[in-house]
């Protein structure tokens, strides 16, 4: 619900980046976004095309990149991907109280000109 | 209800955004940043530029198989490709000519997630054990603080900082146990950041308090976000809630440290199914301490008051932090 004001930020962080390297063009924004992190990346979308606008990121791509949450099971001693979002190990069946990965909001990369 | 999802666009500029505005004029963090992006070292575009040469054969061709995994990678159906080429590019430049990547690696929230971490060191600084309490609208947050402030005065001192889109109505009800209270109103936010909690604490009065207890806006989803610097994640659900509500809800209640049942009073009314509860919340938030209690008869309150007196020793045990 809070993807407006996210996408805000990282409009203003990529073109601030770009507008540094002396871009004239930013064609492509690319996000991490983690599947824990509380954000739809849909929404991101929509907001992006809204927010880019009027910028030099205008008619650019927003690419995401999903971030599968990962959890540390300790009794195995090995990470597993939780696709369900849920902390128990797939294997073992003990719920994991260590999230190795999964609520990341990163902007990654910029593709300027 | 809430502009800040975007359901107030497009055309209108959407209020939530003042509250964003206002933070700007209070921000020194441009140097941060700075040392950020030069801690990684990747700051720089040339480094990183794959500059497609035109005159070089595999330019191209590299440049396209690098973003098409991203545009499948999962949610991009807006016909990412013709997107990409379609749009005329800079006079004089033709295709992706020109082209180059920049490395940013940057956490979109970085900048709350500083002023959280400042928040943080000011409350260990004041000695105060902090709670963000967090539910949807109507699980009983301001009840059980009114409650909790009467109980636990004077043995913790405690301060509320309470947010809401509208209205002080919460403010007023919790002012009536004599604690400071300050009314966060964040007009379409949908959620409370660390420098709102920030701004807000200049209008506390913070000495000789133990206590500081952050009522987030009603919202089980956006809150998730965002750090405010506190000790403890609490999060309410009542009891005719339905008890899959974690298994929604999993980035809320990952965070937990605290997940409290409230309206316990109404379980058998709402056949309210404990073993349910807790197996779903054993698999989505296995850290959290679980507390079962009811504002209105005082069944667990006990229990929970004991939990925040725990904490706070446990807290001014450790040595505080070099300011």
């Amino acid at each position: 619900m809070h993807e407006l004001s996210i996408m805000e930020g990282a409009l203003a962080m990529a073109l601030e980046q770009a507008q540094q390297a002396g871009a004239s063009r930013l064609h492509v924004i690319r996000l991490r976004i983690g599947a824990l992190s509380g954000v739809v990346p849909e929404a991101l979308q929509f907001a992006f095309e809204a927010l880019s606008s009027g910028t030099i990121a205008e008619g650019g791509q927003l690419a995401i990149e999903p971030v599968p949450a990962r959890f540390w099971c300790e009794p195995c001693r090995r990470e597993f991907q939780a696709d369900d979002l849920l902390s128990a190990c797939p294997d073992c069946g003990t719920p994991s109280r260590d999230l190795r990965a999964g609520r990341e909001l990163e902007l990654a990369s910029l593709e300027i000109e | 209800m809430c502009k800040d999802c975007g359901c107030g666009l497009p055309g209108e500029q959407p209020v939530g955004y003042s509250a964003h505005n206002h933070d700007h004029p209070h921000d020194h963090e441009h140097d941060h940043d700075h040392d950020h992006d030069h801690d990684h070292g990747e700051h720089h575009a040339h480094e990183h530029s794959h500059d497609p040469d035109p005159a070089h054969g595999h330019g191209h061709p590299h440049a396209h198989t690098h973003s098409h995994p991203h545009a499948h990678g999962d949610l991009v159906h807006d016909h990412p490709h013709t997107h990409v080429h379609s749009h005329p590019t800079a006079a004089g430049a033709g295709g992706t000519e020109g082209r180059r990547s920049l490395e940013v690696h940057r956490a979109l929230l970085e900048k709350n997630d500083r002023q959280a971490e400042r928040n943080r060191g000011f409350f260990r600084a004041h000695g105060l054990l902090v709670l963000n309490v967090v539910s949807s609208p109507g699980s009983g947050k301001t009840t059980l603080l009114e409650k909790t402030l009467r109980a636990i005065q004077p043995a913790l001192r405690a301060a509320v900082i309470v947010g809401d889109l509208a209205t002080d109505n919460d403010a007023r009800r919790l002012r009536e146990s004599g604690a400071p209270v300050v009314q966060i109103t964040t007009g379409t936010v949908c959620h409370l950041d660390a420098e709102m909690v920030a701004r807000a604490l200049r209008e506390l009065p913070l000495d000789g308090l133990q206590l500081l207890v952050i009522e987030n806006v009603g919202n089980l989803v956006c809150p998730a976000s965002y750090d405010l610097g506190e000790d403890l994640r609490v999060v309410l659900l009542s009891v005719t809630e339905g008890e899959d509500k974690p298994l929604k809800y999993p980035p809320m209640f990952q965070a937990a440290d605290v997940v409290i049942v409230s309206k316990i009073d109404l379980a058998a009314a709402c056949d309210w199914n404990r073993e349910a509860l807790l197996a779903n919340l054993r698999r989505v938030s296995p850290k959290a301490q679980v507390l079962e209690l009811s504002s209105k008869t005082g069944q667990g309150m006990a229990a929970w008051q004991e939990l925040l007196a725990a904490k706070h020793r446990e807290l001014t045990r450790r040595p505080s932090l070099p300011i």
